[in-house]
């Protein structure tokens, strides 16, 4: 019974929980009228929002999401420079595309599209397209020799550490 | 504020601007959409990142208060940043990209653009 209720309340937990603190960062002072006025509005937002949440996504190991965003905020910036590196000193001549085919051990749909947005944000590569059965994802990479070694550090270095995290 | 403070924020401004133009002058530079799409997604990452990053030292150091504004917009703009360049490489796509341009997938099924599933198979909407 009591469970039912608490579930009426608070359909989605830990987006109740995110939209507290995203509430108290939009407001930038931390006083009890803030916090109370958050904790309404997200108990409010999921309620009314719900029927366009029917899944859950399940993380399994939260933890090691903190590890991961650290491993992508640091690619971030190392990407941006070997990609300020390609638009100076190369010519488009020399400039070596490619496309590359990563076939995915994901299977849920919240971590491929995490790995999408991770490939689209590091180092040279860009997410265009996934396959109609979702099994493969169509990258484009700005420049390499090596399109193979470019697809096995995306899956060991991402697609390892997320299906660690969803699943 | 000391004279270390201010050159420290003026470095980071000039980072992000340098990033900022970076990005700007890869779009003008490269010439395939694809490839354009590199320019703005990664250097002006970088480049508001640094301009953020300033602001955040500036109020601690210089107004003495912690804002947590910048956080939200570099989160936010994380999030939003792939999904705006995949939609214009899937709009390219459609527009300019013969499937035969595009290596096969090695699977059952072609890319989400130009292959269609049957509902009952469809593990994930693609469409």
């Amino acid at each position: 019974m009591l469970g039912a209720i608490l579930r009426r309340v608070f359909p989605h937990p830990q987006l109740t929980a995110f939209l507290v603190v995203v509430w108290l960062l939009l407001v930038n002072t931390i006083s009890v009228g803030n916090l109370v006025l958050g904790v309404v509005l997200s108990v409010l937002i999921p309620g009314i929002t719900q029927p366009f949440w029917p899944d859950r996504p399940h993380v399994a190991r939260p933890l090691r999401a903190i590890e991961y965003v650290l491993i992508v905020i640091w690619d971030i910036i190392a990407a941006n420079v070997t990609v300020a590196r390609i638009i100076l000193f190369k010519s488009n001549a020399d400039t070596h595309s490619h496309w590359i085919v990563v076939p995915l051990e994901l299977r849920s749909p919240e971590a491929i599209t995490m790995l999408a947005g991770t490939i689209t944000m590091t180092p040279g590569t860009v997410t265009a397209m996934l396959s109609a059965d979702a099994s493969h994802l169509l990258v484009h990479c700005l420049h390499t020799d090596d399109p193979d070694a470019v697809r096995d550090e995306i899956k060991s270095r991402y697609e390892r550490r997320l299906k660690e995290i969803f699943e | 504020m000391g004279l270390v403070a201010e050159i420290f924020i003026s470095f980071m401004l000039v980072v992000g601007g340098i990033f900022g133009l970076l990005g700007s002058w890869g779009l003008v530079k490269l010439d395939d959409t694809m490839r354009r799409l590199h320019a703005p997604t990664k250097a002006t990452t970088l480049g508001v990142g640094g301009v953020l990053f300033a602001s955040m030292a500036y109020s601690v150091l210089e107004l003495e208060r912690v804002s947590f504004h910048e956080l939200l917009i570099a989160a936010f703009l994380l999030i939003t940043a792939p999904i705006t360049a995949n939609f214009v490489a899937k709009a390219h796509m459609h527009r300019d990209v013969k499937e035969r341009e595009l290596p096969p997938t090695g699977g059952k099924y072609g890319w989400a653009g130009y292959d269609e599933i049957g509902d009952s198979e469809q593990p994930i909407d693609t469409k």
